[in-house]
């Protein structure tokens, strides 16, 4: 059984070993490693285009991760007050979000904004005073929104089980003593639940950074790493790629092992 | 009285207005579109364009391929990943030291969070000409196709779902009452029928919860089948992103999505029916 556990491990993880290793490779081949060099990460760094999307990812997690945690958090707040038959239509939409294949999410999304925005242009057209009106399209916003969607479900859910479990005399303690509702939620609901929307964030923010096939509908003429990483795969491996995926790997790791720190401070005590 | 209860409707109003708007605007309209699509033609020079007609559904064979590949891959997918991750969750549940075990299950997760892009991609090194079969010619064995193949789609899938397959097992086999082992072996079962008969059959929902969760991703999987199966295993997912970006055939592209919702929608309620009979319990919620 030991032996079966170790070796499942090492499939894990050697591929991710291999791209780490060979992402300081010297030579330009995946085969044999030559000697130990960070040339391709210098060549990566001074791509312009791959400089660009990382850019972009950094932007669009941030924002869509940002945007999750909030309302995703104002949302299980908000489930926490309601009747057990708006709870179950949420529960069911909630699930959904994140059940639903990135594929069908990504092709509905793009389908629905190009109908809006077939609506929406001309309508701005007519009303605009001068001959430039703006017009909606493809790009950042769809993005943002796309990732939002099951990022703020998420938020909604690792929220909500915190919320769960807060200790709910401390709540009754603190009205019976006369703190307004406001100064309750400051000081006893909040720090009990912002590890979990840290968490929430965290998470949100990886899977926005790492998604492809979202991204690959509804992105439009903009470009993120995942779109840019695809594309030279499919134009040919190159050694720039194993550097690019040993960062993308590092900050991740990083990221989710900081999203479970955080979830397991201060938890309740029961 | 009166007052207060407005006070409180709004409020919960207010918390939950930009998650419904949202849920409302991405999710229930862009379904509502693709039923629309889906019984609509394809325009002259692609997209879309209105009508009420059945005709794309009745075109879905000419998919065939992509399906057949999708449903027979992701169920063996899923069965493997099973297969493999099932004595994994039980080492780390039940046998692995106390102290290990947060750091292993940490060791589980970390691979499902850093990007299967990247992940598969390693894989395409490791398959291809120079590695694998450079390494298998060395020692005398010519001629080694593994890249591009069912095989090698089929081992990116369990390496790409395995953490998935994993949590949900560890999970219900973590809550699993240990004092019903000791009382099986007490009343003379041996350890395999303690096994099938309270380890196995208790941990039915998480397998469950696992197998349908890594079903259903499956079904719509796109980046495992294009870059380890180079374009020769075909998936739905690759069928949808041909019709949506390629051919501009947007209605039948639809059809196929509405279908694999529905496909997806079945896989579900089979499997919560499933572990609701075999357990009597629910499947295990992940977070």
């Amino acid at each position: 059984m030991r032996a079966f556990v170790i070796a499942v491990f090492g499939f894990l993880y050697l591929p991710i070993a291999l791209v780490v290793l060979f992402s300081f490779n010297a030579g330009r081949h995946a085969s044999e490693f030559t000697g130990f060099s960070v040339q391709w990460y210098g060549t990566a760094l001074s791509n312009p285009f791959l400089v660009e999307a990382l850019k972009n990812s950094l932007f669009i997690a941030t924002t869509s991760a940002l945007l999750a945690a909030v309302f995703g958090t104002a949302a299980a707040l908000g489930l926490a007050r309601v009747g057990i038959r708006t709870r179950a239509v949420f529960d069911a939409l909630l699930g959904a979000a994140i059940v639903v294949p990135g594929v069908v999410i990504g092709i509905s999304t793009l389908v629905a904004l190009v109908q809006l925005f077939a609506f929406v242009n001309p309508f701005l057209a007519s009303i605009w005073p001068d001959d430039q009106p703006p017009r909606l399209s493809l790009g950042y916003g769809s993005i943002i929104a796309a990732h939002g969607l099951f990022s703020m479900a998420l938020v909604t859910m690792i929220v909500g089980t915190r919320l769960g479990s807060l200790d709910r005399n401390l709540v009754e303690a603190s009205s019976d003593l006369y703190a307004t509702p406001l100064t309750t939620f400051r000081s006893i609901v909040l720090p009990q639940i912002m590890p979990a929307v840290v968490a929430g964030f965290l998470l949100a923010f990886t899977f926005s950074f790492d998604d492809f096939i979202i991204a690959f509908f509804v992105a439009g003429a903009q470009t993120t790493l995942p779109i840019y990483v695809f594309a030279s795969i499919r134009r040919g491996v190159t050694p720039e790629i194993n550097a690019i995926a040993t960062i993308v790997l590092v900050a991740s790791v990083l990221l989710v092992v900081l999203a479970q720190w955080q979830l397991r401070q201060r938890k309740p005590s029961n | 009285m009166y007052g207060n209860r407005f006070r409180h409707n709004f409020l919960t109003a207010l918390l939950l207005a930009p998650a419904t708007a949202w849920l409302v605007v991405f999710l229930v309209l862009p379904f509502i579109a693709i039923a629309v699509f889906s019984v609509g033609e394809r325009a002259p020079e692609g997209g879309y364009q209105a009508a009420f007609t059945f005709a794309q559904y009745a075109n879905l064979p000419a998919r065939a391929t992509a399906f057949w590949n999708t449903m027979v891959l992701a169920p063996v997918g899923a069965l493997a990943c099973l297969l493999v991750a099932y004595p994994v969750a039980y080492y780390l549940a039940l046998q692995a030291p106390q102290r290990w075990r947060l750091i292993l299950l940490a060791l589980v997760v970390i691979p499902f969070w850093t990007s299967l892009l990247m992940r598969t991609y390693a894989w395409m090194y490791i398959l291809g000409g120079r590695g694998i079969p450079a390494l298998l010619a060395f020692v005398g064995i010519e001629d080694v196709r593994l890249i591009n193949t069912p095989g090698a789609v089929l081992l990116g899938i369990v390496y790409g779902y395995l953490p998935l397959m994993i949590l949900p097992i560890y999970v219900s086999l973590e809550r699993l009452d240990r004092r019903l082992l000791e009382a099986s072996a007490d009343l003379g079962a041996t350890p395999l029928s303690t096994f099938l008969g309270v380890t196995l059959k208790l941990s039915l929902p998480g397998v469950m919860t696992g197998f349908s969760l890594v079903m259903i991703l499956l079904l719509g999987e796109y980046l495992i089948p294009t870059l380890l199966g180079g374009g020769k295993v075909f998936f739905i997912g690759n069928a949808l992103v041909d019709l949506f970006l390629q051919s501009r055939n947007w209605p039948f592209g639809s059809a196929i999505a509405i279908t694999l919702v529905l496909v997806s929608v079945v896989v579900l309620i089979v499997a919560n029916r499933i572990s609701t009979r075999v357990s009597g319990a629910r499947r295990v919620d992940l977070i």
